[in-house]
């Protein structure tokens, strides 16, 4: 029997590994990638809560499967723009995504 | 504790998404740092198989680990310029983002250690059928998901037409 805290636990590190990531990091794909990392960990959340705390319902299943769906909408896109500003300042890096600034 | 074979594969698991997670935002090269990714998301699959979860696990494998990885390591290759690997931060930032992240990670594992939670499920997995997975999305009752369905259908077909027009070429312009 595995207990809900271990699950957690794994959730809870690969969180903080994004977060260190995205705030680390100075190429803007890298920084996408850290954000899959959060959002792989609150799914796993959703599917934990759901199967330790309410067996019988079916609410974080869907929570879950909506998730997935929407990050891959979400990366689609930004992977769309991020193609855009290469082709106009041949660069990807955050310091030098600054034409909109002032 | 008797250690079963779900035990031994927990731990297993465990162990792979603690290191890869940490691998993916630690390594230089940004096609290692997507290969780990596509490691901790395979990984996480075998956390839903092992939760009973199958059509999840089936879901994320197809959709995160097939769909998405294509599109990071197509853009990876396609936005490939000089400098990428070289990622100088400042020391001072750098022990600044540490502190905090090992703070908040302290406060969160503190939380959740001293909670209690009051667990009721039994080891025994129980899978839900897909028939039901498929009723419950289609129907409008009330475990039903018919309105966030469709949203979400509707939502894809945004954003295929927003990435088309975005990143099209422009021939005109010039």
């Amino acid at each position: 029997m595995i207990s809900i805290e271990s699950y957690l636990i794994i959730s809870t590190i690969m969180m903080f590994a994004g977060i260190y990531g995205f705030l680390t990091r100075h190429n803007v794909l890298a920084m996408l990638i850290s954000i899959e990392l959060m959002l792989n960990a609150t799914d796993i959340n959703f599917a934990v809560f759901n199967r330790m705390l309410y067996p019988e319902g079916q609410e974080g299943y869907f929570f879950a499967l909506f998730s997935i769906a929407m990050s891959a909408a979400e990366t689609a896109v930004a992977i769309a723009i991020m193609i855009h500003i290469y082709r106009h300042i041949r660069s990807i890096q955050v310091e030098k995504l600054n034409k909109m600034k002032w | 504790m008797e250690i079963t074979v779900q035990t031994v594969v927990f731990y297993f698991l465990a162990f792979f998404i603690v290191l890869t997670s940490i691998l993916t935002v630690t390594t230089q090269r940004i096609v290692r740092s997507a290969t780990y990714l596509l490691f901790t998301l395979f990984a996480t699959a075998g956390i839903y198989f092992l939760l009973g979860y199958s059509f999840l696990g089936s879901v994320q494998m197809a959709v995160y680990a097939g769909g998405i990885m294509i599109l990071y390591v197509f853009s990876i290759l396609l936005t490939r310029a000089s400098g990428d690997n070289v990622e100088r931060i400042k020391c001072s930032k750098l022990i600044a983002v540490l502190a905090s992240v090992i703070v908040g990670a302290g406060i969160v594992l503190f939380i959740l250690l001293t909670h209690g939670f009051i667990s009721f499920a039994d080891s025994s997995v129980t899978e839900i059928p897909v028939q039901v997975i498929g009723e419950h999305l289609i129907s409008t009752g009330r475990n039903g998901y018919l309105l966030p369905f469709e949203v979400i259908s509707v939502f894809l077909l945004a954003c295929i037409i927003a990435a088309l027009l975005i990143a099209r070429k422009e021939e005109d312009k010039k």
